[in-house]
This record gives structure tokens, sequence and C-alpha cells, in this order.
């Protein structure tokens, strides 16, 4: 597995100085990974519960003491939850979401970049300044706006309001011209000079190029949108049209004591997000630290 | 450039013809991120002045909002309850992150994979954490409050049940969740200093404590400073964690800023009256941020 791979190696690790003695060197490594086990542990801990709490009956949740692991594994809470509620039309409608936003946010981001990165004309700059400065600005400060834009359109109420919303983020933009910066100029002079034209430079040699960065920013925009709260809430109310967070909210606020049930759920909404963690972390962290923005 | 010698009329449609094509690579995301972004927030500048509710007609009003704002009592609440969410998720998760980074920078076989799940609370979804920690915060049989009874506290606080631990248990929760984004940016400073510095601090004796405060804390500053713009942000605009755990409660106790422009621009449809109390959250923002700046090109220059 590679695993945080560009979160680099190491820095000053403490090694055995030359003259201690052998016994010392195996005391320091078992030691060092008691310290990684243990701070490991206390940070999953709340989600080893979570888990252990979907395998369980609802009056077994809150035993005293604590159950860490299920006397009897109740694998049938997984069976069940599909008929109380409808979780397939909700990972349906966040799986839609996630992919069509998460789709347009890499086209118009990274061919956008590219005007930003690799076409020289004037003002371009100044543009580029007004996208990372509303990065700056939080949401929360002009969702009313948007909301009343929305309204008027008669778009509440429908995917549309999601995507147009989240879809043309300047943080894709930013993230995807960062990365071309990094590409020679010369490469694309050359690539001029034989005829290419923008737009073929941008198709044959920058996207195949920029691979990395594009699946950087697919996962982390599919990661967002999959977990956005605020945004289906403010704007779909029709049942149908409910995400995965949205029906799980409302499942923890109308059976409130089917805790086991609740922990199903929400190890169901989280699985699909740990598979494409997993799968694509490299990308994930490499997304962080060259940006350092997404929060 | 030799092309930029070149005589008038062709430079002038060279450059023409430059304009069109970059305008045309940003276009397609420029007419989406203007409408969608540009827009409202120009927008949500001047509904702050405007007096303008679902069914009336908008009206300017100068600064009768932020009058309004002074005597509101939600507002003052709200308010007090961002700053303490910040004072205590801003320390605690830097903290925190900057522990997780030192225990696991280390070169030892299968370091990444403690790494990759230590960032995991970062990436599940808000509502599950919250459902998981309501559960763990369950005042009467809640795990949190047994460890806390087998430490010997006789009367564990009722958390999310109470209107005083409320906020602490929001904080605890937000702490848990965003330390490990944080704990990369971290490991990322942490491989900027020179292993020289160590070894030379080892030469003169210098403790793990002493190498710690002397060589690691100063050569992270620049980390430090970029973490803690991005937690105070991050910080003063909370709303969804707050809206999915307690929202807002018991009574006003988690009340936040954010929530408070949700619920008068969308559950009450006060357009303008909301927009006031959204731009002094931004005003915050900035001023706290551009206070940072400030700050630490201070401390740089000698």
């Amino acid at each position: 597995m590679t695993t945080l791979q560009d979160a680099p190696q190491t820095v000053a690790p403490p090694e055995p100085s030359p003259g201690a003695r052998p016994g010392a060197g195996v005391a320091r490594t078992v030691l060092a990974y008691a310290a990684l086990g243990a701070a490991t542990l206390l940070v999953l801990l709340p989600l080893v519960w979570m888990v252990s709490s979907a395998l369980k009956r609802d009056n077994e949740v809150f035993a005293i003491p604590v159950e860490w692991i299920p006397r009897e594994f109740r694998w049938s809470n997984f069976v069940e939850i599909w008929d109380r509620v409808p979780l397939l039309t909700y990972l349906g409608n966040s799986a839609f979401l996630s992919v069509t936003i998460a789709f347009l946010q890499v086209l118009t981001g990274s061919f956008a970049a590219y005007g930003f990165a690799k076409v020289r004309f004037p003002g371009r700059d100044a543009l580029f300044l007004a996208y990372i400065a509303t990065i700056a600005v939080p949401w929360q400060a002009y969702m009313v706006p948007q909301y009343i834009m929305m309204q008027r359109a008669e778009l509440t109420n429908t995917f549309w309001s999601i995507i147009l919303l989240q879809a043309f983020g300047a943080f894709g933009v930013f993230l995807m011209r960062q990365y071309y910066m990094s590409i020679p100029d010369d490469l694309c002079e050359a690539a001029r000079i034989d005829g290419l034209s923008e737009y073929g430079i941008y198709r044959r040699i920058m996207l195949p190029l920029s691979k990395p960065a594009l699946a950087s920013l697919a996962l982390l925009t599919f990661v967002s949108t999959w977990n956005d709260y605020m945004g289906p809430f403010i704007y779909l109310t029709s049942n149908e049209l409910w995400t995965v967070q949205l029906g799980l909210r409302s499942f923890v606020g109308q059976y409130e004591a089917e805790y086991a049930m609740i922990m199903t759920g929400a190890v169901l909404s989280v699985l699909p997000i740990l598979v494409i963690f997993l799968f694509g972390q490299r990308y994930f962290i490499r997304g962080i630290a060259t940006s350092g923005l997404k929060g | 450039m030799a092309q930029a010698t070149a005589p008038g009329p062709a430079r002038v449609r060279r450059s023409r013809r430059a304009i069109l094509v970059g305008w045309s690579f940003i276009l397609p995301n420029f007419l989406g991120f203007a409408l969608f972004t540009l827009v409202p927030m120009a927008a949500a500048f001047a509904l702050a002045f405007l007096d303008w509710d679902s069914y009336g007609t908008p009206e300017w009003v100068g600064l009768e909002n932020f009058e309004q704002l002074i005597g509101d009592e939600n507002f003052h609440v709200a308010l007090r309850n961002t700053l303490y969410y910040a004072a205590g998720h801003i320390p605690l998760t830097l903290v925190a992150a900057l522990a997780l980074a030192i225990v696991l920078n280390r070169k030892l076989r299968g370091v990444n994979f403690f790494r990759t799940a230590a960032f995991f609370p970062y990436i599940t979804s808000l509502v599950a954490v919250a459902a998981v920690w309501n559960m763990l915060f369950n005042p009467t049989a809640g795990p949190v409050n047994q460890v806390l009874e087998a430490l010997g506290v006789a009367e564990p606080p009722r958390w999310t049940a109470s209107t005083d631990w409320a906020m602490p248990a929001v904080i605890v929760t937000s702490v848990w969740r965003d330390m490990g984004y944080y704990m990369v940016l971290y490991l990322a400073g942490l491989q900027t200093i020179p292993r020289e510095y160590y070894e030379a601090a080892r030469v003169d004796g210098a403790g793990a404590w002493q190498r710690f405060w002397n060589i690691t804390l100063p050569c992270l500053r620049p980390t430090t400073f970029f973490v803690l713009v991005m937690l105070t942000i991050q910080s003063f605009k909370v709303l969804d964690l707050i809206v999915v755990m307690t929202d807002g409660g018991p009574g006003r106790s988690t009340l936040v800023l954010a929530q408070l422009v949700y619920r008068e621009g969308i559950t009450e449809g006060r357009f303008g009256y909301s927009s006031a109390i959204a731009l002094v959250l931004f005003v915050i923002v900035l001023t706290v941020t551009v206070a940072q700046f400030r700050l630490n090109e201070r401390r740089n220059t000698p």
C-alpha cells in the first residue's frame, strides 16, 4: 500500500548513537511503535466505537462498562436498514451529485487554469487575483444572496442549484494552475512551433501530464460534495432528492433511540469515502500539500 | 520576445488573438464563477445596507441594520459563542496536530499506515461524526463519561445536554476531526528542518525537550503561521458542525454567527439584516487575518 507518500519520509529520527548498547536500539524501536500505535488508536477510537455499535442491538450500545467488541455480531442491522430508509435513493443522489460536480470542476477548472498559466494576455493576472481573493471569503458570508438567486430562478429543490453553485469553484482553478506553472513553458513553446494550437497543447500535452493533479482535484471535489451538508440542507427539500447526509441526519432526528441502526447508517455513509480514500490517498495528500486549502 | 518589436497592426492582431484565446479557456469556468460567486458576493455587500425581507421591496436604509445588530441579543450571544469556539478550537487543534505530526515523524516501517489512519477523521462526513460524538458524550451511559467516572469524577458533565458543556463538546469533536488535516501540513513543515541542526544540538548535549523548543518550534514558525491563519478562518465561519451536532442548543448555548446568518436570511427571509451579520462575520475574519500577517511580519524583521 502506498500511504501518504508525499508526506515526506523523515527528519532527525532518534537513531541510537554509535556508542549505545545494541539492546537500547530494539527497546527504542518498540517504544516508538508503542507511541505510534497508542496515538493512532486514540485518534481512531470514536470510529472503532461507531463500527462496533453498528453491529450491536440498540440496548447494548450503552452497556456499562463499554463493550468494545459486540457480544454477538448483528450483521442483520446492515440488511434491515435498507428497508427502514430509502438508503439506495440517497446513495444514488449523493453519487450523482458528487460525480457530476467533480467532473465539471475538473473540466472547467483545468481548462481555465491553462489560460491562466500558459496563455499571456493583458488583464490575466488581475483576473486570477480576483479568483484567489474569493477563496479567502467565507462562503457563509454570501450564502443568502445565492439562495435568493436560486429562489428567483426557481431552481431550489432541484439538483441544478447544488451543481451550479459548486461546480465552478475557484479552488479547482487555483489547484490546477499551481500544477501547470510547474510544467516548463519550453514544452508549450516547442509544441507551438510544431504547429499545435493552444487547444491542442492543452489536450495533447497538458492533460496527459497533469493526471496526478486532475486526480487530486477530482477526489477532493468528490469527497467534499459527498460530505456536504449545508448545500443539500438549504436547497433540497423533497425526500427523493436527499443525499445520504440529509437522509442520515433525518434518521438520527426521527429514531433517536435506535442507536445501533443510526451507527449502521453512519458506517454505510462513510464506507464509500473510505474505499475512495484508500485507493486515492496519494492524490488527497498531494492536493492538500500543494494547495494548503480546501478547509 | 523577438516579436515584441514587430510593427503595429500585426502586433495588435496578435495580442487581440491572445486575449481571445486566453478568454476562451477561462470563460466556461468564469461564467459560472462570476454568476454564482462574484455576483452573490457583491450582492451580500449591498444587501447589508438594505431593508429587505422575502415579501417587501428592497429599500436603502444605510446603517440601520447595523444599529439594530447592536441591540440584538441573539447577535451578542452568537458573537460570544463564536469567540468561545475559536478560543478553544484554534489552540487545541494546533497543539494536537503538532503533537501528532511529531509522533508520526519517524523513520519506521509502516509509519505511513499510521499517518493515513490519523488523517481519516478529516474526510468522514460531519453528520456521521456528529452522530458518533453525540453518543460518545451521552450524559448517562456514554463512553466519555464512563471513562471520567472511572477516573474518579463524581459528577461528569452532561455535555450536549447542558448549556455549560455543549460548546466544549463541540470543540472536542471539531479538534478530533480537524487535527489530521493540519498534521499533514506540519509533517511537510518538519521535513524542511535540516538534520544537521539536531546533530549539532546533540553534540552540544541538548536534551529532547531543549531540541524541541530551540530547533523544532522556531523552524516550524512559517508552518505554524499558515496553520494559525487557516484555523482562524475555519473557526470563525463554523456552521455545519454546529447545525448537525447541537443546532445551536441547548437554548442558545452553541448558537454561532454563521448560523444566525442562516436563520435570519434563509429561514426567516430577512435578507438585509442577515447580510449585515454576514458582513460583520467577514470583517472579523479579515481583521484577524490581516492582524496575524502584520504580527508575523514584525517578528520576521528584527
